[in-house]
């Protein structure tokens, strides 16, 4: 019988494997370290793990070659990629070509590491839960009941084209329900550019934890659904129609359409 | 005297070419000489002949062979002829200027009788130059030429008394001629000798002479072009060729010396935005090298400011670590975002279009802070040429700007847009200025109006000192340094290598004083006078092919305007007047825009009264 642990943490950076395990621990988690990928795929072989921290600039395999490894080895363990912001069009690239479930952007606090980490680990019984209800699954994406012709970026948000060349912004039911609920919105201001990728909101969930919406296209901010904002719950009770965040002049939709999913 | 190949490979290829037309001009000359020689030899002795022929008759028609044999002796004496034999039908000598030979036969297959008796039976009548031969008794012996002619019957031949031929026979004998050719051959020897050297000298006159105009007119600046390729080669991109001639190669000089610029030019513009691609790719490394070890800061310093609740003073501590922490982030953070500008993509647009759509973008901003946005467009204007997104982000940031300068309390915005025509004076300006040793009088670390100035090296007797002049061009706020009289015994020059920025033999048409000159590269001479109260200056280049088309955008607000100190430095990233709120990215982005479309921005404000910013941006092509 395997040993079952909470975190595995893969950075070729001590200093940083170090610092994670350290807040795991204290928050009653079980962490191992690896510092590179091969290193990381010895632990799954001796252990099982609930959630996986993943650098992605690693020397000799890196973050993708990683996930593409678990994926031909068959391990289902949500993977959650920490990545610098000169790489956060690499994250966006890991979240749909190779099915890592979230990303963190470095440097992080303490506790923005603890909200992705519970955030993920729900998730990941989440997707457990419909895979025993015997759904189908390829993926945290096929779990997502959105609608068809949405664009979403990983499991967290959406974008929806519309006919004038707007696009509407939201976040994912499964991300509303993995952060367990809804309390505030903090929404930027129409004018003010989104980058893919980056944080488009701050999202507080009921226990105060702080959740950044990853923003699924680049482009200015339009419009700014105000009626979402003055009421979060619109937002978890219809996430895909009238719960939208942004309406955004999309800057360069064409390659932004391509890293997400359909 | 020929070092390059090229001009060898010529010289040879011409004095070849000589060489062959003059060998056959001189073949056939000297056949010429030859022919017309013999010909005039041949004539000659055929008239001998034939007076011999009528001389002798007489005696014959007497048939006084005495005095016929002692004439043919005394003649075959003289010096012109080298014998004379005359023999009748049957081959027998019966006259000869050598005794000996009288009463032997000829041999019918000797040359003087095969002429006509060669086919075996005898021709009538000869052609006249059939009956010369030429032939040498032996191979060392001189040439001779014999004659020879038919003595034919005649009605007085055989009605002569002595009844000696009969009427029925044709040709009665043969008088044969022989003379000396050694003269003739010498003539021809001579003629021969002094052709040949007349073609040999004139092969080596013109050899020489286009041996030394190929060094001059190819050789020359072809080894001057090569050695600017290899100056350009090896990186010398202010080399010129020095242009001395109008032909080909003068021309060739000339394309060669504009590639040069617009090479150095590129070169300059790549090293620009090779600025820009290392800036990112500098701001992507140092993002992932400063982001692990911010990591370990910022989360370790989260970690113990969550577990350190209850001691006060730690906790404050801790918390400064973590936000300056988190500051460095948003710094490294918005050095990314600045590295991703891009280059423009220019097409025609209406920038009243662009004004409106940058207005819906901000106007829910604008109207929570109860700012007003009056709009005063020109409806007729011109497209410009512009990259819309590009000029649209300018407009965001100054109505942004313009808001937040109006604070809480509400205010006014004014946009208005009007076109203007613009003369290059006070509009352009000038971003190189190179000496007549290519050094770049531009100086960044001289401003003037926040733009690098141009600076020069002035030297008045024995004082010397910089000034520095205004880059836009027209303008004469200039950076003087105390000097102010500027007369004729004051040089400028070059702060890098001393050569005169004086223009030579040229004087200021308004005040006839010494005028300065600079090179502005692709874009000709500028030219301007120093003189106190005088300012004329000329671009001849830009002067006449300006197109002084202007679109001009104001944004007024009256908010709280800026400090006067702060304006020069305006522009500069990482300046905010925002404080922590800023950036101070927003006006350095605008400002790269604008110049980018080769247009101008100027602002004007006032305290507690409002800031005007003005863009000018030309209609284009």
């Amino acid at each position: 019988m395997k040993q079952i642990q909470d975190i595995l943490v893969i950075d070729d950076e001590p200093m940083v494997t170090r610092v994670v395990i350290k807040v795991c621990t204290a928050e009653g988690m079980t962490a191992t370290a690896a510092n590179h990928a091969n290193d990381a795929l010895r632990c799954l072989d001796e252990g099982e793990f609930r959630l996986i921290l993943c650098d992605i600039m690693m020397p000799e395999l890196n973050g993708f070659q990683f996930l593409e490894e678990l994926s031909k080895r068959g391990v289902q363990t949500p993977v959650v990629m920490m990545t610098g912001y000169s790489t956060v069009e690499n994250a966006v690239r890991s979240l749909t070509s190779t099915g890592a479930v979230d990303y963190i952007p470095k440097p992080f606090t303490a506790d923005e590491l603890l909200i992705v980490i519970r955030r993920s680990l729900r998730c990941g019984m989440l997707l457990n839960e419909a895979e025993s209800a015997s759904l189908p699954r390829s993926g945290a994406m096929s779990y997502v009941p959105c609608p068809a012709n949405y664009h979403r970026l990983g499991y967290a948000s959406w974008a929806l084209m519309e006919d004038k060349g707007t696009a509407l912004i939201g976040v994912s039911d499964l991300f509303l329900r993995a952060a367990e609920g809804i309390k505030a919105f903090e929404l930027s201001l129409p004018g003010e550019d989104l980058l893919q990728g980056i944080p488009c909101t701050e999202m507080t969930s009921p226990d105060g934890s702080i959740h950044n919406i990853m923003c699924p296209l680049s482009g200015r901010i339009l419009e700014v659904n105000t009626q979402a904002q003055s009421d979060p719950s619109l937002v978890e009770r219809d996430p895909y129609f009238r719960g939208w965040l942004y309406r955004i002049l999309p800057s360069n939709p064409a390659s932004d359409l391509q890293w997400l999913s359909f | 005297m020929l070092n390059s190949k090229i001009g060898l490979k010529l010289t040879f290829g011409v004095a070849l070419t000589i060489l062959v037309v003059i060998a056959i001009f001189a073949y056939f000359n000297i056949q010429s000489d030859n022919r017309s020689l013999l010909t005039e030899v041949e004539r000659a002795a055929q008239q001998y002949s034939d007076h011999l022929k009528a001389d002798m008759g007489y005696d014959m028609l007497h048939n006084d062979r005495k005095r016929i044999q002692d004439d043919v002796r005394r003649i075959g004496k003289q010096g012109t002829i080298d014998g004379i034999r005359v023999f009748n039908k049957m081959g027998e000598v019966i006259y000869s200027s050598d005794s000996a030979e009288i009463g032997k036969m000829v041999d019918i297959k000797a040359a003087t009788c095969f002429r006509c008796h060669l086919t075996g039976r005898p021709v009538k009548r000869l052609q006249k130059q059939e009956h010369m031969r030429f032939f040498r008794t032996d191979p060392d012996s001189p040439r001779q030429l014999g004659i020879i002619n038919p003595i034919y019957n005649e009605p007085s031949c055989w009605t002569a008394a002595c009844h000696m031929h009969p009427e029925s026979q044709t040709v009665l004998g043969v008088l044969d001629v022989t003379m000396p050719l050694s003269k003739v051959d010498q003539n021809i020897r001579n003629s021969q000798v002094a052709i040949i050297i007349l073609a040999v000298s004139a092969i080596i006159i013109l050899s020489v002479i286009i041996g030394f105009l190929v060094r001059w007119w190819i050789d020359r600046p072809v080894q001057d072009l090569l050695m600017a390729t290899r100056q350009v080669a090896g990186g010398n991109l202010g080399y010129r060729v020095e242009v001395k001639r109008e032909d080909e190669l003068g021309m060739l000089a000339r394309s060669f010396n504009s590639m040069t610029d617009n090479l150095a030019e590129a070169r300059l513009q790549l090293f620009q935005s090779d600025k820009l691609a290392s800036m990112g790719r500098l701001a992507a490394g140092v993002a992932h090298e400063i982001n692990n070890p911010l990591t370990a800061v910022l989360t370790n310093s989260s970690y113990l400011l969550k577990r350190s609740q209850g001691q006060s003073e730690l906790q404050e501590d801790l918390q400064v670590i973590v936000s300056e922490t988190i500051r460095c982030r948003e710094i490294v953070k918005s050095l990314l975002d600045f590295a991703r500008q891009t280059v423009p993509k220019k097409r025609k647009a209406d920038i009243n279009e662009i004004i409106h759509r940058a207005a819906t973008v901000v106007e829910n901003q604008l109207s929570m802070g109860q700012v007003e946005l009056v709009m005063d467009l020109d409806e007729k204007l011109a497209k410009v040429t512009v990259d819309a997104n590009q000029i649209q982000q300018v407009f965001i940031n100054l109505m942004v700007n313009a808001s937040d300068a109006i604070g809480e309390d509400g205010g006014t915005i004014n946009i208005s847009s009007r076109a203007i025509s613009l003369g290059p004076a006070g509009t352009l300006q000038i971003k190189r200025a190179l000496c007549r040793k290519r050094h770049d009088l531009v100086d960044r670390k001289i401003q003037i109006d926040g733009k690098p100035a141009i600076s020069m090296r002035y030297k008045k007797n024995k004082e010397t000192g910089l000034i520095h002049l205004n880059p836009m061009y027209g303008s004469n706020k200039h950076k003087l340094n105390g000097m102010t009289d500027f007369d004729k015994e004051v040089e400028l020059m070059c702060p890098d290598c001393s050569a005169s920025l004086m223009a030579d033999g040229e004087f200021c048409p308004d005040c006839g004083s010494r005028i300065y000159a600079f090179e502005v590269p692709l874009k000709g001479l500028v030219q301007g006078c120093l003189k106190e109260g005088c300012g004329w200056h000329r671009w001849e280049q830009v002067d006449s092919s300006w197109n002084d088309e202007y679109v001009e955008v104001k944004v007024t607000d009256n908010g709280c305007g800026i400090p006067q100190e702060q304006l020069p430095k305006l522009f500069e990233p990482f300046s905010t007047t925002k404080g922590q709120k800023g950036t101070g990215l927003g006006l350095a982005v605008t400002w790269g825009i604008v110049d980018n479309h080769n247009g101008t921005i100027s602002v004007e404000s006032k305290l507690c009264a409002g800031t005007t910013f003005t863009i000018r941006i030309p209609v284009g092509p």
